[in-house]
């Protein structure tokens, strides 16, 4: 068989052990490869989308307002008007003649019907090439209408979706420092990097509420303007993904001295360290914090354990494969998978970062592929060479997992589960047991010969 | 008619861009692999979309432009891309689908091809596969413009004029499913008429549990098919908003006096009576039993069901053609349709409306093009509609919203499985419709009823 891998990629896959530690990524992807990566667009909508009181308008040609209408299962407890898609809808005359006009238009007609408390504008690939000046508009709606009107500098082809993120923070910046902080807790901090999906900020409110501890404000799972801007008034600030919103907390540290941790709260240890990293950092102004939080952790566990034991006799010894688009999710992963008895033999990011590679290269067991913006070729060909039993992924990788009879846990925004917290380990352990045991992975033809097979059939029964 | 108010931002389109439709009529050709000359977003936005409908792998590569490229043209991204995904995929086609990106920029993709043909053909040892283009500004039209672009450069583009006359047909039947492709085939099979299908996606996007992965999944119209088109007996499109320069049959009627037959795409029982009555005419002999028999049964339960349906109102959305064959088999059902609505303006949606409605009495339904889900709900509402039909993406805002059935149909259906087998053409796709209706509108009674009847 031909080799799948292109020469040019060889550098971005590292197999654990078979080599000293090294591999290349944060590059461009390659053309015609079919990377499985978006756009600078795609970083900035993802990480935004979410602030539910916000209008967000994709200022471009009709198919990036589309694509990115309510893709995100990102819930709100109050308005909904983030579940809406706005467009200019660009067309040729606006391409030739310049689409100010008809940004400023639409912007003023959807501010008076919404009323919104804040306005995101989202420039795509074709704005940045006809060159309409973004930022006269919103500074010239926002002096009219009286809310911030942030323009968003994504311009698709300007990057990949780290350069999205940062485009999105540093839109989230210009909101930061603008609200009242008189009535803020010291026991207090925003939470960066979850975006609700499913209702798992609501887990992680919960838990920080039994704490003692206010959440200012949510950044941006069910987002709220006015939260946003008051959010330098929080004690600290809880990082999670790998990057989505690291540069609006270096950015907070360095202007009003917020100091961050990193977190994740997929999976038992790293969950448990969440918490106990919070409880450590308040224990001096509340010195009972610790106690409390250990007697949370103990009566989430003491339920959890029993019931992920039940699933765990039935997948112990059975293989894994990740690919996410964030390489720090899949640290927590690698763990989870441990706890249910399972081992990790591939895992790979759209967006990691060499410290990330190097990091699941100590994690993970010997012989694990680690790879960095792959694609449909060589994920397939890494699902088969390991024989794996499930894949983790999202909606373009299902298809993967499915075609080659393998088992699929979709972990990406789209998805309808909760998977954070202590429940969310439940649930996730749930679901890789509802795939990995199903009995349809007897029948598919990689495990069973078909008695009719569509190889050999012909047309029609030769008489 | 009367005007939608016109807005000038658009919400919760009705539409979807060009290169989405370029790309699904080029996995509709044996071995192709769709392009998009662009930056990586768009084919990865596009890929995610599709997948989520048709639950299938879906690739499409890209020459993922950066900043560079968008200021010194994308001509060395272009070339390595196709390089590259000839060399892994052994692709025997390539489509190449142009986007806003490259449009604006001015590449000129026709030249670019040329030069890649003749600087890279010793690369790939002389084995050149075939490179169709279209242009698909995504600001340009919508989704369905880039399909038909796609569509008509295939057959331009391949087509061998020295091909010698067969009695085949060829049938340019439009953004459908992959099971009314599959029931398509099997209706000219019935008539013995051989037929180019074209673009065949039936089995690209929807195929079998197989031992391995595909990295190209068979099926799809084979490339000599299309090469051999204008030596065939006649051409059938369907959709009657098509433009003439946009039309495939168009091409081979006018550059190889290929007979063209333009029909509506056949939803209902009309618009399926134009198509068998053509077919009759191109067989030369009656429609077969079997075919007869789905007709009679169609007919059987429109009687049987008439009075669930009868008088109740129906808002109906989606591609223009799609939209207008619904139009036509509601009408004949005794559903009056009250508002017509696309995101498409090919401008010859109200004629075709009206042409499929105007036997019947009462007043014509509202006709509305170029609008989105905001104008569409704002409509509807004041019309109280007992019935809603179109894709998955009404569903929210407006079925949802106003307890109203909604009957998914067409492209995208996202929140129901089996999107791929949903049959909507022929008298069976008519019948099949027809289930689908008047279980909604009994589920719907026996929903909003104290009583929990089980008889209806």
């Amino acid at each position: 068989m031909e080799p799948v891998i292109f020469e040019e990629r060889k550098t971005q896959i590292h197999r654990k052990g078979a080599e000293p530690f090294s591999i290349s990524c944060n590059k461009s992807s390659l053309a015609g490869a079919v990377s499985q990566r978006a756009c600078v667009f795609c970083g900035s909508r993802v990480v935004l989308y979410p602030i539910a009181d916000a209008l967000h308008l994709v200022h471009g040609p009709i198919g990036c307002a589309v694509y990115t209408w309510d893709i995100r299962g990102a819930l709100s407890s109050g308005p909904e008007l983030h579940r809406l898609s706005f467009s200019t809808d660009l067309r040729e005359k606006d391409v030739i003649f310049g689409g100010e006009k008809k940004l400023y238009q639409a912007l003023v007609e959807l501010i008076d019907r919404h009323q919104p408390n804040a306005a995101f504008v989202y420039s795509t690939c074709i704005v940045g090439i006809i060159g309409d000046d973004l930022k006269a508009v919103c500074k010239k709606v926002e002096a009219e209408k009286g809310i911030p009107v942030i323009p968003v500098q994504s311009e698709g082809f300007k990057g990949n979706k780290r350069e999205g993120y940062l485009a999105a923070c540093e839109a989230m910046f210009q909101l930061v420092g603008t609200g009242d902080t008189s009535t803020i807790s010291p026991l207090s901090v925003n939470i960066l990097g979850d975006f609700n999906l499913a209702g798992e900020i609501w887990i992680i409110q919960d838990y920080l509420k039994r704490m003692g501890v206010d959440v200012v404000a949510n950044i941006t799972g069910d987002g709220r303007v006015a939260d946003v801007r008051r959010a330098h008034g929080a004690a600290l600030n809880l990082v999670q993904c790998s990057g989505a919103t690291m540069d609006l907390a270096k950015m907070m540290q360095e202007k009003y001295g917020i100091p961050f941790i990193r977190v994740s709260y997929f999976g038992i240890e790293d969950m448990s360290d969440a918490l106990y990293d919070v409880a450590k950092f308040f224990q001096d102004k509340d010195p009972e914090i610790m106690a409390r939080t250990q007697e949370l952790v103990r009566e989430e566990l003491t339920a959890l354990y029993p019931k992920l034991q039940e699933l765990r006799k039935d997948l112990e010894g059975k293989k894994a494969a990740i690919y996410v688009g964030g390489a720090f999710k899949a640290f927590s992963l690698i763990k989870s998978f441990r706890h249910l008895g399972m081992n990790v033999v591939m895992v790979g990011s759209q967006t990691g970062t060499e410290e990330d590679y190097q990091e699941l290269a100590e994690i993970t067991d010997e012989g694990t592929i680690i790879v960095d913006d792959t694609n449909p070729l060589e994920l397939s060909a890494f699902i088969k060479e390991k024989d794996v039993d499930i894949f983790v992924g999202g909606v373009k990788e299902r298809p993967i997992a499915f075609k080659l009879g393998v088992g699929f846990c979709d972990h990406n925004h789209e998805r309808k589960e909760a998977l954070e917290g202590f429940l969310g380990m439940y649930n996730f352990a749930k679901e890789v047991h509802a795939t990995v045991t199903s009995p349809v992975w007897n029948f598919t033809p990689r495990r069973r010969k078909s008695p009719i097979a569509v190889n050999h059939a012909q047309e029609a029964c030769l008489s | 008619m009367k005007k939608a108010e016109p807005f000038v931002s658009t919400t919760n389109a009705c539409k979807m861009c060009t290169p989405l439709g370029a790309a699904m009529a080029f996995k509709g050709l044996e071995g192709c692999v769709p392009f998009l000359h662009g930056s990586q977003g768009c084919a990865t936005y596009m890929r995610r979309y599709i997948i989520s409908h048709f639950r299938e792998p879906m690739d499409i590569a890209s020459s993922s432009l950066g900043e560079k490229d968008a200021v010194y043209g994308g001509k060395a991204n272009l070339m390595q891309g196709l390089l590259n995904v000839i060399g892994k995929y052994k692709a025997p086609a390539v489509g190449i689908a142009t986007t806003c990106l490259t449009e604006t920029i001015g590449d000129d993709v026709p030249t670019i091809l040329h030069e890649f043909k003749k600087e890279c053909l010793a690369e790939l040892n002389g084995d050149m596969p075939a490179l169709i283009h279209c242009s698909t500004p995504s600001y340009g039209g919508s989704h369905m413009e880039g399909f038909h672009a796609a569509v008509r450069a295939m057959v331009a583009q391949l087509a061998d004029p020295a091909t010698e006359k067969h009695g085949g047909i060829n049938l340019f039947s439009g953004f459908i499913s992959p099971e009314d492709i599959r029931h398509l085939q099997d209706v000219f099979a019935h008539f013995g008429l051989p037929v180019a299908l074209l673009p065949d996606y039936s089995e690209t996007l929807d195929g079998p549990a197989l031992e391995d992965y595909q990295n190209i999944p068979g099926g799809g119209t084979p490339l000599d098919a299309v090469r051999a088109m204008p030596g065939a007996g006649a051409s059938i499109e369907f959709g009657r908003t098509i433009k003439p320069e946009r039309s495939a049959g168009a091409v081979l009627r006018d550059k190889y006096g290929v007979p063209l037959y333009s029909l509506g795409l056949p939803i209902g029982l009309r618009e399926s009576d134009a198509l068998f009555t053509t077919l009759e005419t191109l067989a030369g002999c009656a429609a077969p039993r079997r075919c007869a028999l789905e007709r009679g049964r169609l007919l059987d339960a429109m009687v049987d069901g008439h009075k669930y349906v009868a008088g109740k109102k129906a808002v109906i959305y989606g591609e223009e053609d799609m939209a207008v064959g619904l139009t036509s088999f509601l009408s004949e059902i005794g559903v009056k349709p009250v508002l017509v609505a696309s995101g498409g303006e090919s401008g010859l949606l109200s004629e075709a409306v009206a042409a499929v409605t105007g036997e019947f009495p009462g007043d014509p339904p509202l006709v509305r093009d170029g609008v989105d889900f905001y104008q569409i709900v704002a409509e509807a509402e004041a019309l109280e509609p007992d019935l809603v039909v179109g894709n998955s993406k009404g569903y929210r805002e407006l079925a949802r919203a106003h307890d109203i059935p909604l009957i998914r149909v067409g492209f995208p259906i996202h929140d129901r499985f089996g999107s791929q087998r949903v049959l909507h053409l022929g008298y069976r796709g008519a019948l099949n419709l027809y289930d689908l209706i008047v279980n909604a509108l009994i589920e719907k009674k026996q929903d909003d009823s104290p009583v929990g009847y089980g008889y209806i």
